[in-house]
């Protein structure tokens, strides 16, 4: 009963999309002011009856009802709850269902919050957002419906994917949709700018703070799936230029350029025809991201064309909205006209030499990502794409984006001058300098590109607190003026500083964990010993035990350094009892240097003896640190009094105290 | 080639669990180990998806790490070694493809896009320079938008 409770729910919610993407829409272009009005209730009814589906479906996992095909397939009686729930979104049917669910959260937020945008905008863009739920609700109920049930039903389930019953990997996906979802709201703005032919500062106000948050979940989400496959994959990577993780990767370079790019058209002005692309840019490729992960094209072109109900549907979606979107823009496009001037040397300059960097990795990403599709589907061969050509085509192009990126918040709008930029840079530069010669020294035999990439973090971190400095007049005025300064700092301001010097810190940890990790792989009776990176591992032995849906093996490693003991490393080898398939679960150890990572795989002989691979990661715990501080300077900047929605209207109203909380 | 690859793919995952490179691939002499782990991290697992040999666990994953090293303990270089794998394997194990027509768009394309970019940039000052941003003069806003935005500046003055 429930489970056809949220398949209803699920088709009232299409027709509801369909009312709210279509009498909205022409009741703006005739100005019928209750027809634009109407845009309103169908967002917020939208909402409810999917959230009523979400829940439905969420239901049936968590009382493991064995009748509905998508709990027989990705949950177990014998789950932990949490897996249960999270067993929702990891699959095919229950992501799409997810997608939907934030698509309307954030369609109703605008309904609801969106009190000072003008009535025939509103009315736009709550429509745009209908159109793309109609693409996906229709997908749903033809291809995937996540509510099919089965019979008779099997006596228990297939269970989740072992690797997927992890926490980090659990909020992973709906971190990356919160991201992928919140550029559609910055597509849907940028689409109803070009219908109606106008793109103003009061837009790029309201685009903003969407692209920002959507920017924060996403990086957050990269750095999720990024940090599982550190400690879940058992042998310290971190990025592999995998297809799955370049989908969300694209759309984050995007929404990157089109976060700075929208800062260019709320200050001066200009830039408004190219924000607007990029919006539909991001977007395009958050569509992309998801359904590249979701469609299995991935695998291979075979795979997409085993469901091609699926595929072609894909297809068509992709088709309409992309090309639809590039086309209205080739038509309306040239009439965002912009007023603000500026000289190639100046903050719009840098912003936009930002914007032509990230814009270009993200198409070299791209390429190399379909590249063997492509190729594949027109007949020209199998070709692999992988780590060696990402890192030798990304890597040249971001550098330049990072030297100029300490030397961009120094030039002025309009008009900047290089030199004194330059000058005020001395300090930093001599660090930087200084920072380089040393670690060249003490790694002189390692690999240039890990020093390069030190010295270039130490320039962006210093270059950064630099104008932080300047800001505050940092010992060019008395010590309290400064502080008055620094607390004074609008949160914008410290959104940019704290997001720079985070991919600073980030940076030195990619360095550190890509040339310098140190790894040893042996065989250990209990007692041996072995030295990795300066560190004692001795071997305890392993034990057998259970959890609560596998079986383990954990071994004991007592960790010394100087004869003083520094950690006990508990690596776990699992086998979970549904699908026997073998996980690690390795035992990480964190300090500022770098991580002791040790994990623990089959046994050898009989004496207890046991394959061990034990690593040293330099700086591995910076990434996370520094994708932290990216995010919180991201949220910090969301909180700027200019950007909270709903802020002007705070004298008014009731509407307004709640957005202000 | 299609069945020869499912096939394979149904005997890697019926294999039983085994690790990347385990100790008994290691070879003694540490300077031939390191040549050995850099091919390795060249070579794609043909079973699997988008995984070197160094990472893989799959069981043909093995058998390559073993003969790349059978082939550096013989004397081979890198490029022998890299030669012998691509003559058995084909082209599609080499995760950094060749340059060569078929690819020739992957690598020159990240090259044309910079520099269209770079023209695009180029195009867009030197028309700035000439005073035309983009053809029509800016249209003046109405009393009503004057108003709201005049709301949404007074906001940010505080």
């Amino acid at each position: 009963m429930i489970a056809e409770l949220g398949h209803f729910t699920l088709i009232l919610a299409l027709f509801m999309a369909v009312v709210q993407s279509s009498l909205p829409l022409i009741g703006a272009q005739r100005r019928h002011a209750a027809w634009m009005a109407l845009a309103q209730p169908t967002a917020v009814l939208q909402f409810l009856l999917v959230a009523i589906a979400f829940l439905c479906l969420t239901h049936a996992f968590v009382t493991s009802d064995f009748s509905v095909v998508n709990v027989v397939k990705n949950s177990h009686t014998a789950k932990p709850l949490i897996y249960k729930i999270s067993g929702v979104w990891g699959n095919h049917e229950g992501s799409l269902l997810l997608w939907v669910l934030i698509l309307s959260i954030f369609g109703a937020a605008v309904a609801v919050f969106g009190g000072n945008l003008p009535p025939s905008l509103k009315a736009r863009v709550l429509s745009v957002q209908a159109m793309i739920a109609v693409g996906f609700y229709l997908f749903m109920l033809l291809t995937s419906n996540p509510f099919e049930r089965i019979h008779p039903p099997p006596f228990n389930g297939q269970g989740l994917n072992p690797l997927l019953q992890d926490p980090g990997l659990a909020f992973h996906p709906p971190m990356l949709y919160l991201g992928y979802v919140g550029f559609s709201m910055a597509f849907s703005f940028a689409i109803a700018a070009l219908i109606e032919g106008r793109v103003d500062a009061a837009w790029a106000r309201w685009v903003r703070p969407w692209t920002l948050a959507a920017w924060c979940f996403l990086t957050a989400g990269i750095a999720l799936g990024s940090w599982w496959a550190y400690y879940e994959l058992g042998w310290g990577g971190w990025w592999f230029w995998d297809p799955v993780e370049n989908a969300s990767f694209m759309p984050w370079l995007a929404g990157t350029a089109l976060l700075h790019s929208a800062t260019v058209v709320e200050k001066r002005d200009t830039l408004k025809g190219w924000t607007v692309l990029l919006a539909i840019i991001t977007f395009s490729l958050s569509l992309l991201g998801t359904f590249l992960v979701r469609s299995g094209v991935l695998t291979s072109v075979h795979a997409f064309a085993t469901d091609p109900a699926r595929g072609v549907f894909i297809l068509i979606l992709l088709i309409i909205v992309i090309g639809g979107s590039l086309a209205l823009f080739a038509w309306r496009g040239p009439q965002l006209t912009s007023t603000g001037l500026f000289q190639p040397i100046s903050r719009e300059g840098a912003l936009l030499f930002n914007n032509l960097v990230m814009t270009t990795a993200a198409a070299a990403v791209l390429l190399g990502t379909l590249y063997p599709l492509l190729l594949d589907a027109v007949g020209g061969g199998k070709v692999s794409v992988g780590p060696p050509f990402f890192n030798a085509v990304f890597i040249p192009i971001m550098v330049p984006m990072i030297v100029a990126m300490a030397i961009g918040p120094f030039l002025n709008w309009k008009r900047g001058d290089l030199m004194p930029a330059l000058s005020r840079l001395r300090v930093a530069f001599a660090v930087t300098v200084a920072a380089g010669l040393a670690a060249w020294s003490i790694y002189g035999d390692g690999p240039f590109l890990g020093v390069a990439a030190l010295a270039l973090a130490v320039w962006l971190g210093t270059g950064t607190l630099t104008e932080l400095a300047g800001r505050v007049k940092l010992f060019r005025a008395p010590l309290d003026e400064s502080l008055r300064r620094f607390r004074r700092m609008p949160r914008s301001a410290w959104g940019m500083t704290l997001g720079h010097l985070g991919l600073a810190i980030a940076i030195a940890g990619m360095a550190g964990a890509g040339a310098w990790t140190v790894e040893s792989i042996q065989v250990m009776k209990p007692g041996d010993k072995v030295t990795v990176g300066g560190y004692v591992y001795a071997f305890e032995g392993a034990k057998n035990g259970k959890g609560p849906n596998y079986s383990l093996v954990h071994g004991t490693f007592q960790v010394s350094r100087n004869g003083e003991h520094v950690a006990t490393l508990r690596p776990e080898k699992r086998v979970y009892d549904v699908s026997q398939q073998p996980t690690t679960e390795a035992a990480i150890h964190t300090t500022w240097r770098g991580d002791l990572y040790a994990v623990i795989g089959d046994p050898e002989g009989t004496d207890g003896a046991y394959v061990t691979r034990i690593y040293f990661n330099p700086l591995v715990v910076w990434m996370w640190v520094g994708t932290l501080v990216m995010v919180f300077g991201g949220a910090l900047s969301l909180t700027d009094r200019r950007h909270r929605v709903g802020a002007p209207q705070r004298r008014t109203g009731a509407a307004a105290v709640a957005a202000g909380t | 080639m299609f069945r020869w690859l499912v096939l394979i793919l149904a005997l890697a995952v019926a294999d039983g669990p085994a690790m990347a490179v385990n100790p008994s691939e290691v070879l003694a002499d540490p300077l031939l180990e390191k040549r050995a782990r850099e091919i390795s991290k060249g070579l794609r697992c043909v079973v699997c998806q988008n995984q070197s040999i160094d990472d893989s666990d799959a069981t043909l994953a093995r058998d390559l790490r073993v003969l790349v090293r059978e082939r550096l303990v013989a004397g081979d270089s890198d490029q022998d070694v890299v030669d012998y794998v691509v003559s058995r394997y084909g082209e599609f194990v080499l995760l950094k493809p060749p340059f060569k027509f078929a690819t020739a768009v992957l690598w020159v394309g990240p090259a044309v896009i910079v520099l269209a970019a770079l023209a695009a940039m180029a195009a867009f000052f030197r028309r700035q320079r000439r005073g035309a941003t983009g053809g029509a003069r800016p249209t003046a806003l109405s009393d009503d938008e004057r108003r709201r935005l005049d709301a949404l500046m007074k906001d940010d003055r505080t």
